[in-house]
C-alpha cells in the first residue's frame, strides 16, 4: 500500500455509494442492538426485497449515533434530500419507511407542487417523490427525529466524527471517510520529534481520567532507551455507567488503531496492545477485524507505506476487574499475572510492560491522534479552554429526557450539557447533582451549573473530569445513599493489595451503611472523615487513592442530608 | 553509584542512589516500622505502615520502596505520619486476629492505636487448614504480607505452589484450585513458615501442643502415621 492507494479506494466506495440512490444506516452498537436494532434492520431488509429495491438502498451496519435511549436508531440517506433520523425504530416502522417513504422516492419524475404536498402523501402516493415533503401516515412520524435537537446541534464530534456514518466492519469505508492519511502523512512526511511535538503543540491531555498531556508522554516514551518499546491502547472502562470507550470502540475502531501506529511510530514501539474489557464483545469484534483488514491492506505489519517502520497490534481482553484499567495492573495483566497495581514509580514510561517503555493512552486519546495530524495542532488548540483543549465524550445518562453519548466541547458549562444537550430534568423535578468521574470523583450541586467543564474547574469543585461518566441526580435523590453505592463498588473492585484500601474501603461501607440506616452518630461521620483522609493519603494506587472522593464531596456539599440522618435516626 | 545526600528529620544523611528511605534511615540509627517488608524478599510496599512525609508530595510515600535522592528532605513521625500509622494498625487489628503476632503488637501500642476502634466489619474468620504434617495454614491471622508466596516463588524457591484466592476484603493466599498442600508442588521447605509474621503459618508440632497435646501423643501420632505409610 502507497497513500495514492488510499485515493483509489475512496473513488472506488464513492462510485459504489453512487450506485445506490439511497442509504440506509442502520445503528448496531451494543445500545441498540440490546433494544431491538437487530429486528428493526432484518423489518428493513426485507421490505427492501419486498419492493425489489436492493439496488437502490444500501442498507449499512453503524456504530452509535447519540440517543441510546431512543434506539434503535436509524439514519435515512437520500440524494438531493436531508437525512432523516429515526428513533424507536421496529421491524413495522422499518416497513413502514419502505412503504411510505422509499417506494414514492423511487418514482421517478415528481416532485409535488405546494398545493399538492398540502392535500396529504398518504392519499396520493405519487405526490410523495419529494422525502422532505412527504406526510406521514400510520403514526411513522412518531419515529421522526428532528436534527436541530439541542442533542445534536449543541455537540461537537471530533472523535466520534464518524461514529455512526460508517460501518465500521470496513476499512475501506474508513478510509473513504479520509481514514488512514494521517498514518501516510506521518510516515512519510515527519519524524517522530514532529509527530511528538505536534502532538504536544495541539495541547491534547489524556482521556482515560487523569489529564496527563499525551504529548508530554509520548517524548518520555521516544526518549526512553531501550531495544524494545510498546504502545498500549486502554480500553478497559469500568466505571459504572460509562460506555464512551465501548462506543467509540464499536462505532470507529480503526480510528483507535489509526491513532495506535502513529503513536508506535512517535515513539519507536514496534508492538502494541489494545486492552479490551472482555464484557465488551461486539468491540472486541470489530477491533479483531479491524486488525485483520489492517494487516491485509499492509497499512499493519511490515514496512508500511514503504517505509521501514514495522508495526503489530494484538488485542489482550481483561476478565472485567476495575483496576485492570490501572496502567500497572493492565500490564500486569497483559503479562499473565495477577492483576495487582504495583507503586509508581518507575512509570510505564521508563519501566512497563516485560520492563520495556510503554506508552498507554487511554482509546479516546488515541482517537484524537488522526484529527491533530489532518487538521493541524493549532485547529485543535483553538478548541476548548486555556487548559483543555478539544472535546470530551460523556456518557450522559441519570435523571434527563435525553441521555446516550455526546461529545462536546471543553468549557461547555454542565448548565448546557444538562439543560440544553440532556433536555433537562423529566417530572417537573429539581436538578440537585451531577455526578463525574464515576467511583473516582465526585458530585457537584445546582450552585455550580456554570462552572466550565475543565480538567481544573472540576478538580477545584471535588470532582474530576474522569473517563466520561456523567450521572444527573434530581432532588428525590439522597447523596449520602449515592456516596454509599460508590463506596460498594470500590469494596467491590479493590485488589486487596494494600491495607487501607483494602480495609478502609470496607470500613467506610460499613459506616456510610449505619449512617444511611438511621443508626449513625455524629462520631461515625467524624470517623469516616477521617478514614477517608487516611486511604486516599496512604492507599497504593489510584483506585484507593480516589475511592473517598464520593465521600468527601457529598459531605462537602450536602453535609445537612448526613447531618439529618445522623439526628433523626436516633 | 553515585552518593546522594538527604535529610532525614532534620539531619543529613549521604547513601548511594537507590538507597531505600528505609535504609537511609536505619544509618541514622531511625528506625521506620514495617510489616510487609523483610530483607530477603521484594518489597511490595503494600501494608503502607512505612510510609514518611516526602517533602512536595501530597502523598505519604513508603519508605521501604521510594529511593533516596539529592537533596530529599523526609519526615518519619510527623503528625500526619503517626496518625496514618496509628489508624492502619487499628485497621488492621479490625480484620484479623494479631494475638500471636508480637512485632505489631509492639507497634500498635508504639502509636497507641485502639484496637477496638473499627468494630464495623467483620473480622477475617477461616477455619484453620490442617492438611499436611508439617505446618498450618491459619489463615484468620493472615496480614496479606504477600511474603509466603514471594519465597514459594521467585524470591528463594521457585515453586510456586501458593499463589492468591479472590480478592478485596476477601483475598486469600491459598493453593491453585484449593487443593491440600502434599497434592501441590509444594515441596515443604518451610521458608513460607520462616517469613510469616504473624504465627498464620505454623510448625504443625507447635500447633499441636498449643492444643493441649503432649510431646510423646504428638510422637505417637507421626510413628502411626509412618506405620500406616509403610503398611
Ligand atoms: C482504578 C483505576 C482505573 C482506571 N481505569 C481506566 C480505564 O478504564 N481506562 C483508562 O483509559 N484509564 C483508566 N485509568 C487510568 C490509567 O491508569 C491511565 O492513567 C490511563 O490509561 C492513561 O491514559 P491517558 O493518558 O490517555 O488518559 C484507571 C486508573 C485507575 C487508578
Ligand atoms: S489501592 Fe486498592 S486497588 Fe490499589 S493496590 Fe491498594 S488495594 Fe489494590
Ligand atoms: S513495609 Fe513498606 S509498605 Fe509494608
Amino acid at each position: 500500500m502507497n497513500p495514492a492507494d488510499l485515493t483509489a479506494i475512496t473513488h472506488r466506495e464513492q462510485e459504489a455509494r453512487g450506485r445506490h440512490r439511497c442509504r440506509v444506516l442502520c445503528c448496531s452498537s451494543t445500545a441498540c442492538l440490546a433494544s431491538g436494532g437487530g429486528a428493526a434492520k432484518d423489518g428493513l431488509t426485507r421490505a427492501v426485497k419486498l419492493h425489489g429495491l436492493e439496488k437502490n438502498v444500501q442498507i449499512v451496519n453503524t456504530g452509535c449515533m447519540g440517543l441510546c435511549s431512543l434506539g434503535p436508531m436509524m439514519r435515512l440517506e437520500a440524494q438531493g434530500e436531508p437525512d432523516t433520523l429515526y428513533q424507536r425504530m421496529t421491524a413495522d416502522s422499518a416497513h413502514q419507511v419502505v412503504d411510505e417513504q422509499l417506494v414514492p422516492y423511487f418514482q421517478p419524475g415528481h416532485t409535488p407542487t405546494e398545493a399538492e404536498s398540502e392535500v396529504g402523501a398518504h392519499d396520493f402516493p405519487h405526490l410523495r417523490a419529494s422525502l422532505s415533503q412527504v406526510r406521514l401516515g400510520r403514526g411513522l412520524d412518531e419515529h421522526l427525529l428532528p436534527q436541530d435537537m439541542p442533542f445534536f446541534t449543541r455537540q461537537k464530534k471530533i472523535v466520534l466524527a464518524r461514529a455512526g456514518l460508517i460501518d465500521p466492519e470496513r476499512i475501506e469505508d474508513y478510509i473513504a471517510h479520509g481514514g488512514y492519511t494521517a498514518l501516510a502523512k506521518a510516515l512519510t512526511q515527519l519524524t517522530p520529534e514532529q509527530v511528538c511535538a505536534e502532538i504536544q503543540a495541539s495541547g491534547l491531555r489524556g482521556r482515560g481520567g487523569a489529564g496527563y498531556p499525551t504529548g508530554l508522554k509520548w517524548n518520555h516514551v521516544r526518549k526512553a532507551d531501550g531495544p524494545r518499546k510498546f504502545v498500549i491502547a486502554n480500553g478497559d472502562e469500568g466505571d459504572p455507567g460509562a460506555y464512551m470507550d465501548r462506543t467509540l470502540m464499536e462505532a470507529d475502531p480503526h480510528s483507535i488503531l489509526e491513532g495506535m501506529i502513529i503513536a508506535g511510530y512517535a515513539v519507536g514501539a514496534q508492538h502494541g496492545y489494545l486492552y479490551v474489557r472482555g464484557e465488551y464483545p461486539v468491540a472486541v469484534k470489530r477491533l479483531e477485524k479491524a486488525i485483520r483488514s489492517a494487516y491485509r491492506q499492509g497499512l499493519l505489519g511490515d514496512d508500511i507505506f514503504g517505509t521501514a517502520f514495522s508495526f503489530e497490534v494484538d488485542i489482550r481482553i481483561g476478565a472485567g476487574a476495575f483496576v485492570c484499567g490501572e496502567e500497572t495492573a493492565l500490564m500486569a495483566s497483559v503479562e499473565g499475572q495477577r492483576g495487582t497495581p504495583r507503586m509508581r514509580p518507575p512509570y510505564p514510561a521508563q519501566n512497563g510492560l516485560w520492563n520495556a517503555p510503554t506508552l498507554i493512552n487511554n482509546v479516546e486519546t488515541y482517537g484524537n491522534i488522526t484529527a491533530i495530524l489532518n487538521e493541524g495542532a493549532a485547529w485543535f488548540a483553538g478548541i476548548g479552554t486555556e487548559k483543555s483543549k478539544g472535546t470530551k465524550i460523556f456518557a450522559l445518562t441519570g435523571k434527563l429526557n435525553h441521555t446516550g453519548l455526546i461529545e462536546v466541547p471543553m468549557g461547555i458549562t454542565l448548565r448546557e450539557i444538562v439543560f440544553e444537550i440532556g433536555g433537562g430534568i423529566p417530572g417537573g423535578r429539581q436538578f440537585k447533582a451531577a455526578q463525574t468521574g464515576g467511583p473516582s470523583g465526585g458530585c457537584i450541586p445546582a450552585e455550580h451549573l456554570d462552572t466550565p467543564v475543565d480538567y481544573e474547574s472540576l478538580k477545584a469543585l471535588g470532582s474530576i473530569m474522569g473517563s466520561g461518566g456523567l450521572v444527573v441526580m434530581d432532588d428525590a435523590s439522597s447523596m449520602p445513599d449515592v456516596a454509599k453505592f460508590f463506596m460498594e463498588f470500590c469494596v467491590d473492585e479493590s485488589c486487596g493489595k494494600c491495607v487501607p484500601c483494602r480495609v478502609g474501603t470496607v470500613q467506610m461501607h460499613r459506616l456510610l451503611e449505619k449512617v444511611t440506616a438511621g443508626q449513625g452518630q455524629a462520631a461515625d461521620l467524624q470517623k469516616l472523615e477521617n478514614l477517608c483522609r487516611l486511604v486516599q493519603r496512604t492507599s497504593l494506587c489510584g483506585l484507593g487513592q480516589s475511592a473517598p472522593n464520593p465521600v468527601l464531596s457529598t459531605l462537602r456539599y450536602f453535609r445537612h442530608e448526613y447531618d439529618a440522618l445522623v439526628a433523626n435516626g436516633r | 553509584m553515585a552518593d546522594v545526600t538527604l535529610t532525614i528529620d532534620g539531619q543529613p544523611v549521604t547513601v548511594p542512589a537507590g538507597t531505600t528511605l528505609l535504609k537511609a534511615a536505619a544509618q541514622l540509627g531511625t528506625a521506620i516500622p514495617t510489616i510487609c517488608y523483610h530483607e530477603h524478599c521484594t518489597a511490595n510496599g503494600l501494608c503502607r505502615m512505612c510510609v514518611v512525609e516526602v517533602e512536595g508530595q501530597r502523598l505519604l510515600q513508603p519508605a521501604c520502596l521510594v529511593p533516596a535522592a539529592e537533596g530529599l528532605r523526609v519526615q518519619t513521625r510527623s503528625e500526619r505520619v503517626a496518625r496514618s500509622r496509628r489508624t492502619i494498625g487499628e485497621m488492621l487489628a479490625a480484620s484479623v486476629d494479631l494475638s500471636q503476632a508480637p512485632e505489631l503488637q509492639a507497634q500498635l501500642a508504639d502509636y497507641g492505636a485502639d484496637p477496638e476502634r473499627f468494630p464495623e466489619a467483620e473480622r477475617r474468620a477461616r477455619p484453620v487448614i490442617d492438611d499436611n504434617p508439617m505446618y498450618v495454614r491459619d489463615y484468620a491471622k493472615c496480614i496479606l504480607c504477600w511474603r509466603c508466596v514471594q519465597v514459594c516463588a521467585e524470591d528463594a524457591q521457585y515453586t510456586f505452589a501458593l499463589s492468591f484466592d479472590g480478592r478485596g476484603y476477601n483475598t486469600q493466599i491459598g493453593t491453585f484450585f484449593e487443593k491440600p498442600l502434599p497434592e501441590t508442588a509444594c515441596v515443604f521447605c518451610g521458608q513460607c513458615v520462616g517469613v510469616c509474621p504473624t504465627n498464620a503459618l505454623k510448625p504443625k508440632r507447635e500447633w499441636l501442643l498449643e492444643q493441649g497435646q503432649t510431646p510423646d501423643e504428638i510422637m505417637a501420632q507421626t510413628r502411626s502415621g509412618r506405620r500406616r505409610k509403610r503398611g
